[in-house]
């Protein structure tokens, strides 16, 4: 098993501000309006969003920092809190669902000893669900990273597992 | 290139029309949509590239899906004067025999799913069938032929699989931009309101309301006008507009360009799921690509009309389908819904008139104005015309996209195009409208699907999703998923919604867990008419449904739970256990070898045990077995 260390929260002095005006400033041209659209970039950055970045965030658009929260609690995709390595995302769709993807959801939790929106101990992974990713036809589908496994049953779980660290 | 007259369309839209219908050499598309891709299509591209690079006889190119999830992923093969094909669940270690199937003109029914009769879309129908010299092959169906496709009329969906989505001018080369291009010369803002009222052309994204009538109050509100793009599909079970964005994103685009021209607007928006990342990419290639061409931006085709258009991401709010909760998060807010005294096409987004459709809508308007309001509203009900797409997936053995006109019987798309239920299993309700929809039973399955129909039996149109559900799915536990769903994306502004749809889940938790007793189902029923009544927007207003649904259709289902504590589908975990069918175990010992717990044993060829202590009910013994001897009891 790799044994990096866990991401942790940066504290303000570790986030890149450069990057940070680039995300606000460049990209996205300071607009209020494109506010989701930024935090996604952060997040994008991070693999999550550092408390730090929210309040530089409101310090940069002027928007105030209980309203940068609002919006990052608000929204189902952002996390507050570092993840691991590899993230999970099992898909609870409608499609998924009469398919078993909640056999297949516990299953994981069973093996990594984790439940939905945990992280492993050591790190290597951040378990999710997402409401439909929409691959509804070949469900039950969980997302790992970027790859999409399609029709899984609880049985093929582990071996999907063993191909990540 | 700038586009400035429908004569340039003509001299892009030839060129590649040829190129995609006489290539020079093989061509071979692969299907890439998320679905494809998810079922391996990217590796069996990337092999491909690599044993044909680019320069090769044989070229390679991706498209979107054409429907048919269940067999991805597909791969299409064409040469000119030869037979299209399209291959069946083309993984990558299948390639070789594909290509040699192909060259050989050995032609295996294993590999095929079938033959193209007519590549041509809805709107090339004064062009010749590039197939119409081309002698079939013997023995392999036609697609239309194949029951799958047999109902379909594609108008939404025309070129998804057909074209590279990356590229405009293949787009172009189908048809696109002819629409807009033309009525940019010579139609009036009344006349192509006029058209798409007559059409009877309904929102594709829930609510149906008339889409002319929307454009015609939008004109009608003066100030700065807005032209959005609804691509926010949250409904879990849907994904036909995800399949336009990412095969076709121009025909979107053309018909916001339409919207925007007939509403006098400058500005439009698309709002797009940041689930779909493919999507996004396809939408920001193809807003560059129309840019360029001259078809977006400022004078587009040399006229004075100008239209920009921004996408914006959505960050995972269901909630954000509803249109103003969809205009606050667009301006950068929390996606909460305010009450609709003052409509969207008054005071919507940066309060101004704004006008708000979904993908499919768009995708069907450019069609629309070239084949004329008749043709489109001679398909169809009453009250409901042209095609919808629906989204087949759940029990069902064909499961995809199937685009058919409105008023085709529910018993048709099941089971005809759906081919029915796998594993001889009983067909038991069909779910449609999402979490704001209801669950129709087998009694009504020759219902014709419009809006009113749909919404006559509990149910409604909402996105087109169509779960098909088999004996075992329990209702009870559906209706607790729908209402743990609707419980997360409460926006939690009005009291009605956030604790009325919280006590209802509990008491269903309570059913599903055992604790279920008597008076349960009354006050479920009590508490789901206030909510409807009560509640600010129409997520609210509809997240009883699918509660109340299945009380009225699986009445029997909700007191076999309360009053036998038993669950007859064998979902919900406190209230069934499985046992072995001592007449139908065989001793193949598959279960006891898949059995994460070891909980059966028994010898080969001898009746198997399953120890009740250690059995967590994790069902893979069910579903493993192939004699039915697992067993819900």
């Amino acid at each position: 098993m790799n044994k990096e260390p866990v991401a942790i929260a940066p504290s303000p002095e570790e986030l890149d501000y450069v990057e940070m005006d680039k995300i606000i400033e460049e990209t996205y041209g300071s607009d209020k309006e494109n506010l989701i659209m930024m935090l996604q970039g952060i997040q994008g950055r991070y693999n999550y969003i550092p408390r730090p970045a929210l309040a530089y965030l409101a310090e940069k658009t002027g928007v105030p920092l209980s309203r940068i929260y609002g919006i990052a609690t608000f929204y189902a995709t952002f996390s507050l809190e570092p993840r691991g390595r590899n993230l999970i995302t099992v898909c609870l769709g409608t499609a998924c669902h009469v398919r078993g993807a909640k056999r297949v959801q516990e299953q994981i939790e069973q093996l990594l000893h984790i439940s939905n929106g945990q992280t492993t101990e050591d790190g290597s992974f951040t378990l999710e669900s997402v409401r439909c990713i929409g691959c509804c036809s070949l469900g039950p589908v969980v997302k790992i990273n970027e790859d999409v496994h399609a029709r899984l049953s609880p049985d093929q779980v582990a071996k999907t597992l063993e191909r990540y660290e | 290139m700038r586009i400035l007259s429908v004569k340039d369309l003509e001299k892009i839209s030839e060129e590649f029309n040829e190129k995609l219908s006489f290539p020079q050499g093989v061509k071979v598309n692969v299907g890439m949509a998320s679905c494809g891709i998810a079922a391996g299509a990217r590796a069996t591209l990337e092999r491909a590239l690599k044993e044909h690079p680019a320069g090769d006889s044989i070229e390679i190119r991706q498209t979107g899906c054409i429907g048919f999830c269940e067999e991805e992923p597909l791969v299409e093969i064409l040469a000119k004067g030869k037979p299209r094909v399209v291959y069946k669940r083309v993984t990558e270690d299948k390639l070789p025999d594909v290509f040699q199937d192909y060259m050989e003109e050995t032609f295996s029914k294993k590999l095929i799913l079938g033959q193209m009769r007519d590549p041509r879309s809805v709107i090339e129908e004064d062009r010749p069938n590039p197939l119409e010299k081309v002698n079939p092959i013997k023995g392999i169906p036609f697609l239309d032929e194949i029951p799958f496709y047999a109902h379909q009329i594609k108008i939404a969906l025309r070129n998804c699989g057909y074209i590279d989505p990356d590229s405009i001018e293949e787009y172009i080369g189908r048809g696109g931009y002819f629409a807009f291009v033309r009525i940019l010369a010579e139609m009036k803002h009344e006349e192509i309101i006029a058209t798409i009222k007559k059409s009877g052309l309904r929102g594709r994204g829930g609510g149906g309301f008339p889409t002319g009538i929307k454009w015609e109050s939008c004109r009608k509100h003066p100030g700065e006008r807005y032209v959005i793009c609804n691509a926010d599909e949250g409904d879990p079970g849907a994904y036909m507009d995800r399949s336009v964005l990412e095969g076709d994103p121009h025909s979107v685009l053309e018909g916001m360009l339409i919207a925007a021209y007939a509403i006098g607007s400058s500005q439009g928006f698309i709002y797009v799921r940041n689930e779909y990342p493919l999507a996004v990419k396809r939408l920001v290639s193809a807003l560059k690509q129309a840019e360029d061409f001259g078809l977006l931006g400022d004078n587009i085709a040399g006229s004075d009309f100008g239209f920009h258009v921004k996408i914006s991401t959505g960050a995972g709010a269901f909630v954000c389908g509803e249109s103003t909760a969809l205009m606050a998060s667009l301006e950068g807010n929390v996606g909460r819904p305010r009450a609709k005294y003052v409509h969207t096409v008054e005071k919507g987004f940066r309060d101004g008139p704004s006008n708000l459709n979904n993908v499919e809508t768009y995708a069907n308007v450019p069609v629309i104005m070239l084949k004329g309001a008749d043709w489109f509203s001679s398909m169809g009900t009453k009250y409901s015309k042209g095609t919808k797409v629906f989204s087949l997936v759940g029990k069902v053995k064909n499961t995809g996209l199937v685009e058919v006109p409105m008023g085709t019987t529910l018993r048709e798309i099941i089971f005809e195009m759906g081919g029915g239920i796998p594993k001889k299993r009983k067909f038991k309700a069909v779910q449609t409208g999402g979490p704001s929809g209801g669950c129709i039973p087998e009694a009504f399955l020759d219902l014709q699907v419009g809006y009113d129909e749909l919404t006559k039996v509990g149910s409604m149109m909402g996105s087109g999703g169509m779960i098909v559900m088999d004996q075992g799915t329990c209702m009870v536990d559906l209706a607790r998923y729908f209402l743990d769903f609707l419980k997360g994306e409460s926006c939690g502004q009005c009291t009605p919604c956030r604790e009325g749809i919280k006590q209802m889940l509990d008491v269903l938790t309570d059913i599903c867990e055992g604790r279920g007793k008597e008076g349960d189902i009354e006050l479920l029923e009590e508490m789901g008419s206030m909510i409807q009544k009560f509640s600010l927007c129409g997520l609210g207003t509809s997240a009883p449904n699918p509660v109340l649904t299945t009380i009225l259709y699986f009445r029997d289902e909700y007191e076999a739970h309360i009053y036998d504590k038993k669950c007859p589908a064998g979902v919900c975990k406190p209230l069934f256990h499985y046992e072995v069918d001592e007449k139908a175990c065989t001793g193949c010992h598959v279960c006891a070898l898949k059995c994460p717990q070891q909980a059966i044993t028994g010898e080969k060829k001898k009746l198997h045990t399953l120890d009740q202590e250690k059995c967590i009910k994790c069902g893979i013994c069910y579903d493993t077995c192939k004699f039915d001897a697992i067993v819900v009891k």
